[in-house]
């Protein structure tokens, strides 16, 4: 078992991660942070690192923060109860999406 | 990192608000005309006020660079009948529209004797849609197949235009334009900065002006707040256009499941700007008229399964056992109907229960032409407003259109889906300027009662901008009021002065179950008055305890006021409307005479004196849609000529 620091919290805000960055792509140029039409995101309080996302909840997976993102360093994340089902036409077989 | 809790253990503690915290300041700016949202309708006022010459100012609680219904993007170009392609007349066009106004597929074989289409708006589309598209075109918004990608496919055009089987039969009227909307915004904000429009991002508008501060008098400006800093806004202005979106949240009890269906939008849609011309004694009407929503059939992130949604217009529907349904044919032979007809409607709710239809429904991409699937997957579901992320998370997925079936929630939850309220169709009353009853205020897009969709919203902004700019060109400005502006200040900052209370999710939550319980499906008088004393209830004890920790968690509270108001005038109108009515989905248990003759009408209501008022009008009010819109609109100049 990790050796981990247990706070006193509450239950996380769910769902939680409607993005994920990759930091090695993201320059902090808090394009996102504008964008956004919900102001889920603000800037990370040190400079060039990426947004942080305040307000998860909030988000209703416009995108545009992906879209605009001058270098691809969004990933969606959908939360569970929305991701669809499609069946292979020849197979029959029904799949997820289980990224 | 990219978690606040993140944040939260790497500091020790909590971290600090982001922007200046601005409560005790004020901005006061002046204008010719004031926009009050800055969506697809409200830049399009602004950019046509502008071009007139006037002083500009746009109020908008996102940033307008991708704000608004139809900020992320667009696939069609609906109600074009104006485009060098069309085989119909505008004007006949237009009247077919408002005399049919579920008006995919075919014409019906009798029209309906009366409807609640809003024929001014509509002659406005039909007559300028082409002109405004142009327009966009000249600002850097993709119209046309330039690259050449889709080649071969059906209803395009040597010029490139590409046209939708939506409300076109085999081509037969070429309506219906496809375009690369996602280019459409930051081209019209960057319009807008050009020609020197002031913009004030992240600034939520909570209230209008009214000469002296008298309900009923005429608008002369707005008052809001920054959602970053909480810095308050007066802005003074000689007319106002009224641009803000719908309250399609107002029914819904739980905030977190935003995404869920196919039309709410984001929380951000919470009908502050028909609640605000309540309050400043605006008549309004069809404010009765709400609509269930299945949370099955309208999954906006699944809805690309075939869940009634035009974008879906050019895939057969199959069974569970691969075989194809009545409905929907999805594709040219049909218009691309987004609905079933009554009779097919019926077919398969039998065929499901008699096991003939095996559920769920799919859409067969694997059967269509190839050029057609790019063409529905790449072109249209990348360019509808919130589609471009979820093809392609389902192709990293490994959903592949050529070989799989994508899964259709139609049907899935049974026939009669649990009514979560939207909050309607209704807004101000308008004329052939598209004003609203009260001197100074014009109304566009998704604030007119039965709003369109994007080139809906940007006609019809185009149009009120510039007749609102030619009332501002004519008229000095008006008195403003202090203490209107005192009271509001205080309304507004209330919650940030509490530490402790009710937050805007339960306060949200309170205000969607009383109308889920009383003005659902079954709808009395005496259940309107119980609907009415909650939300009386909510506003005297509970407001008083809502409270707020930052301006971002302050502007959704205000947002919640908006709804609040919004769920009161849905009561008031639909105690007014003592009759039911098919068309506005609209059943009284104690009234069940279905559309009586007598109340085929407008039913408006207002406030006056802080009373409110009912009345009416014709269905028809506006008259002869070709005569009024060619009377009105003489000096009408066609396509900008960019200087």
């Amino acid at each position: 078992m990790p050796k981990k620091e247990v706070y006193a919290l509450p239950n996380p805000i769910s769902p939680g991660n409607p993005i994920f960055y990759d930091s090695e792509k993201c320059n902090g140029c808090n394009t996102c942070v504008q964008v956004c039409q919900v102001d889920v995101l603000i800037p990370n309080p040190e400079k060039g690192q990426p947004p942080v996302v305040l307000h998860p909840d909030e988000c209703w997976y416009c995108g545009c923060c992906v879209n605009d993102c001058p270098q691809g360093a969004i990933t969606f994340n959908w939360p569970l109860q929305q991701r669809g089902y499609w069946k292979d036409k020849k197979t029959g077989k029904v799949m997820r999406d289980l990224q | 990192m990219t978690r606040w809790q993140d944040l939260l253990e790497k500091y020790g503690k909590p971290t600090p608000w982001p922007y200046p915290i601005r409560f005790d300041k004020e901005q006061e700016v002046e204008a010719d005309v004031l926009i009050i949202g800055g969506g697809i309708a409200g830049c399009w006022a602004a950019i046509s006020a502008a071009r007139t010459g006037v002083k500009v100012v746009i109020m908008e609680k996102a940033d307008t660079i991708r704000s608004g219904s139809g900020g992320p993007g667009c696939d069609h170009w609906c109600v074009c009948p104006a485009n060098p392609h069309s085989k119909v007349n505008p004007d006949e066009w237009a009247k077919f529209l408002v005399e049919n106004p579920i008006h995919a597929g075919p014409a019906p074989k009798e029209p309906p004797k009366f409807t609640y289409s809003n024929g001014i708006g509509t002659q406005i589309q039909c007559r300028e849609d082409w002109d405004t598209l142009v327009e966009m075109e000249q600002m850097g918004g993709k119209i046309r197949d330039t690259g050449d990608e889709y080649v071969g496919a059906q209803g395009r055009y040597d010029d490139k235009l590409m046209f939708s089987p939506r409300m076109s039969p085999n081509n037969t009227r070429e309506v219906t334009v496809r375009v690369w909307g996602t280019t459409f915004k930051p081209a019209l904000k960057k319009e807008c900065l050009r020609l020197g429009v002031k913009i004030f991002d992240r600034t939520m508008t909570t209230n209008l002006l009214t000469e002296k501060g008298v309900q009923g008098a005429r608008v002369v400006g707005a008052m809001g707040f920054n959602g970053r800093t909480g810095e308050f806004l007066v802005v003074k202005a000689k007319a106002t256009v009224l641009a803000s979106a719908g309250s399609n949240s107002l029914g819904f009890l739980n905030m977190e499941q935003a995404g869920y269906t196919t039309f709410p939008g984001s929380r951000t849609k919470t009908g502050d700007g028909v609640a605000m011309a309540w309050r400043a004694g605006a008549e309004l009407t069809l404010m009765e008229m709400t609509s269930p929503h299945g949370l099955g059939g309208g999954l906006k992130h699944t809805w690309y399964g075939g869940s009634s949604d035009a974008s879906f217009e050019n895939i057969q529907q199959v069974d569970g056992n691969g075989k194809p349904l009545p409905w929907p044919l999805q594709g040219w032979p049909d218009g691309g109907a987004m609905g079933p007809t009554p009779e097919n409607r019926e077919k398969i709710n039998k065929g499901i229960q008699d096991g003939t239809i095996a559920l769920p429904f799919w859409g067969d991409f694997p059967g269509m032409k190839e050029v057609e699937r790019r063409v529905t997957w790449d072109l249209m579901l990348g360019e509808e407003s919130t589609t471009l992320n979820i093809t392609r998370s389902y192709e990293k997925a490994g959903f592949n259109p050529a070989k799989h079936y994508l899964m259709n929630f139609n049907y899935i939850e049974g026939t009669s889906p649990s009514h979560w309220l939207n909050g309607g169709m209704g807004g101000p009353i308008i004329d052939w300027d598209c004003k609203s009853s009260l001197d100074g205020l014009y109304i566009a897009g998704e604030s007119q009662f039965f709003a369109g969709d994007h080139s809906y919203a940007a006609s019809t902004g185009r149009y009120a901008g510039r007749k609102a700019a030619a009332y501002a060109a004519g008229i000095g400005a008006g008195a403003v009021s202090k203490d209107q502006i005192t009271l509001e200040k205080a309304r507004i900052y209330a919650p940030i002065n509490r530490d402790n209370g009710i937050d805007w999710k339960e306060l949200h939550a309170g205000i969607a179950r009383v109308l889920q319980l009383f003005i659902a499906e079954f709808k009395t008088e005496s259940m309107y008055n119980i609907a009415l004393q909650g939300l009386k209830e909510i506003e005297e004890v509970f407001v008083p305890r809502l409270y707020a920790l930052d301006p971002h968690k302050l502007l959704r509270s205000i947002e919640d006021l908006s709804l609040l108001t919004h769920a009161q005038i849905v009561c008031q109108a639909g105690l007014a409307r003592k009759a039911s009515s098919r068309m506005l989905n609209f059943y009284r248990i104690d009234y069940p005479q279905i559309d009586p003759p007598d109340w085929n009408k407008h039913v408006t209501v207002k406030l006056e004196n802080g009373k409110v008022k009912a009345g009416s009008a014709p269905t028809n009010y506006y008259g002869n849609l070709k005569t009024n819109y060619e009377a009105h609109n003489k000096d009408y100049k066609g396509v900008y000529k960019k200087k």
